[in-house]
């Protein structure tokens, strides 16, 4: 899951993303309210976390713009002003979700989850595809009941390709979904994460498309 | 305090009086002169009736006494036996008189008005000397019942205003029920209101008498809520503020217990002791602020600036390629103020000096006997936020995160606690602010 987090205090913003990253999330984040339109001008995302005083605005105008655009990303907007008028004002512009400060880094974690899923239109927090079944909350994968155990990127990989089984992810979309700006991307990397897929859940799992990407096969 | 109502009510009716009172004055002088002179007129005409009826005081001898009602018609209410007439002869025989008249000789021998007392009663008296019929007439009238005729005049007067007084007291007292209901609706209007109301009073409908009033209760309304609003965005700011780094200190606490990688662990701990400084700072800028707005400020003594200057630039940690530079000349610099109050202006405009440089020269010297002046070679203020940086919180668009945004704003409630003007401008030779406090003369 790809994360925007608008944030200016630099602490907090530091510590929310290495809080994420462990989390098993790819977090980018922005101080302004300027680049926050900026990146979400160009890239898509699972979900933002939007904090609303920013040095050159408020949250609430960078929300209103996304939603202008007819753009349904889920908002969780995280603020000290949670007194309940303010939740009220914040969730009627457009956001989805609500966190006062100082909040619980599982709880965002575990909001956040919650909105993708609900983003992607699953009822259940586990996804199942065949004899697999993955929970995004722990980044646990299990294979007829028992555990695999998977690195962080794999999980990533895997639980992108079973929001949709049967439609193609490309390369690039993959990338996107794993790395932050921040991050190098290093080449080939999606092969090994498919390569070690493969090994550990089966050949036949993810089907190679070539020159366009891959998918989860569909038992026909 | 006596109510308005009341107030109205005893002045109306004290009014009301005086001038029925003075009303009564009048009539009863007014009437009984003309009175008198009616009385005099018909005293008058008695006596010569009388006398043109008199035979010769020699036929008169042996005459019998005239009944009463010969002279004076009877007249109801105790006003009979009102004139008195006497018949006297030259050589002092009394002739006739009428009935009920003294027996004492009523006047003097002068023709014309006389006022006299016979038996203890005044009487009023009119003569008429005529020597040819040897007689004179003596046509009196007792001044008692003159007296009482007025004073009946004046009470048939009197008597319904004193019964139309309690009548005229009911009305007073209902009219300006009715007169001062609009100030009684206002007032009923402001008593019933929420004390957390603070909308304006509608001014249509009060009367113009208590239009200022309302006028500056609204005034005040609207200030004690411009107060209140100002009250609540800077305990919101505050709360923004005080929260984040707590959040941050949360978050990187969670992270460090949670980091597997040696590297993760202590930068999140790092950036905890980042935090808490900061915190610890704003709360100390808080206080100060609080301190400030309860208007404590300290007693005045003599003060040396040169010290203070020096003692604030080595107490406020400086980045390795920064510097302050302090001209000898504000060394004997001596003024009679607050050092306290003195040194939160100084050491906030230099903190704030420092925290926006990562290299150069902070200059602090005198202009003139009441200008100080520090001079940095930071980025500056942006133009358009210059009027906008003494607001507490604000920070500007270009320092994300760098400092709490109160240094200004503190630096410029203190300078103005002890009577200085703090003026902020971009230097004109070089990038960098210059930030000048007016000392007061």
């Amino acid at each position: 899951m790809r994360i925007l987090l608008v944030e200016d205090d630099p602490v907090l913003a530091d510590g929310v993303r290495a809080g994420l990253v462990l989390a098993g999330l790819t977090v980018d984040a922005v101080t302004t309210c300027a680049d926050a339109h900026a990146a979400l001008g160009i890239c898509r995302f699972d979900a933002v976390v939007l904090d609303l005083m920013l040095p050159d605005g408020s949250g609430l105008d960078v929300l209103a713009r996304l939603r202008a655009r007819q753009d349904a990303t889920p908002v969780l907007v995280l603020t000290a002003l949670d007194e309940t008028p303010d939740r009220i004002r914040g969730l009627d512009a457009g956001a989805d979700d609500y966190l006062g400060k100082p909040f619980d880094l599982d709880e965002l974690a575990a909001r956040l989850r919650a909105l993708a899923r609900r983003g992607g239109g699953r009822a259940s927090a586990l996804m199942h595809h065949g004899p697999i079944a993955i929970d995004p909350a722990t980044l646990a994968v299990s294979l007829e009941g028992s555990p695999v155990p998977v690195s962080r990127r794999e999980f990533a990989v895997l639980s992108m390709l079973m929001e949709r089984p049967g439609v193609i992810r490309s390369r690039g979309e993959l990338e996107e979904r794993l790395y932050g700006w921040q991050e190098e991307v290093e080449s080939n990397t999606i092969e090994v994460y498919v390569h070690n897929l493969r090994a550990k859940l089966g050949r036949d799992l993810i089907e190679t498309v070539r020159g366009i990407g891959y998918r989860l096969r569909v038992p026909a | 305090m006596i109510s308005l109502r009341r107030r109205l009510f005893l002045i109306l009716l004290a009014a009301t009086g005086l001038i029925w009172l003075c009303a009564v004055a009048w009539i009863s002088i007014g009437s009984r002169s003309e009175l008198e002179r009616v009385l005099d007129t018909r005293l008058q005409e008695a006596a010569r009736m009388v006398h043109s009826l008199v035979m010769t005081g020699e036929r008169m001898q042996g005459a019998p006494e005239m009944g009463p009602a010969s002279i004076l018609p009877s007249a109801a209410g105790g006003y009979e036996r009102q004139l008195s007439c006497q018949i006297w002869s030259f050589d002092g025989r009394l002739l006739a008189r009428s009935s009920g008249a003294p027996e004492a000789v009523l006047a003097g021998e002068r023709e014309g008005f006389t006022d006299r007392e016979v038996d203890g009663e005044t009487w009023r008296v009119y003569t008429i000397v005529d020597p040819q019929k040897d007689v004179r007439v003596v046509v009196g009238d007792r001044i008692g019942l003159r007296d009482k005729l007025v004073r009946d005049l004046v009470a048939g007067l009197a008597a319904p205003a004193l019964l139309a007084m309690p009548l005229l007291g009911l009305l007073i007292w209902w009219s300006l029920g009715r007169g001062l209901r609009p100030l009684n609706k206002a007032a009923e209007e402001i008593a019933a209101r929420e004390g957390e109301d603070m909308r304006p009073v509608p001014p249509d409908g009060a009367p113009s008498e208590i239009q200022p009033l309302i006028g500056a209760l609204n005034g005040l309304f609207a200030k004690v809520e411009a107060a209140r609003a100002h009250e609540r965005d800077v305990t919101a700011f505050a709360a923004h503020e005080l929260r984040t780094p707590l959040a941050g200190l949360k978050t990187q606490a969670q992270v460090a217990l949670a980091a597997g990688e040696a590297q993760v662990r202590e930068n999140a701990l790092r950036q905890i002791i980042v935090s808490v400084d900061r915190a610890s700072r704003l709360v100390k800028q808080l206080l100060a602020l609080a301190r400030l707005d309860a208007g404590a400020a300290g007693a005045a003594r003599e003060t040396s600036i040169g010290a203070l200057i020096r003692d604030i630039v080595a107490a406020v940690p400086h980045p390795p390629n920064v510097r302050t530079i302090i001209d000898p000349a504000l060394g004997p610099l001596v003024r009679q103020l607050d050092p306290d109050t003195l040194s939160l202006v100084l050491r906030n405009l230099q903190e704030n000096a420092v925290q926006n440089m990562t290299a150069g020269t902070i200059r602090w010297f005198a202009e003139g006997p009441d200008k100080l002046v520090i001079e940095d070679e930071g980025p500056g203020i942006p133009g358009e936020e210059l009027g906008l940086v003494r607001q507490r919180f604000y920070r500007g668009r270009a320092v994300a995160g760098a400092g709490s945004g109160l240094g200004l704003a503190i630096a410029d409630t203190a300078a103005t606690r002890i009577g200085a003007h703090l003026d902020l401008a971009n230097r004109e030779d070089r990038a960098g602010l210059r930030a000048v406090v007016q000392l007061s003369p």
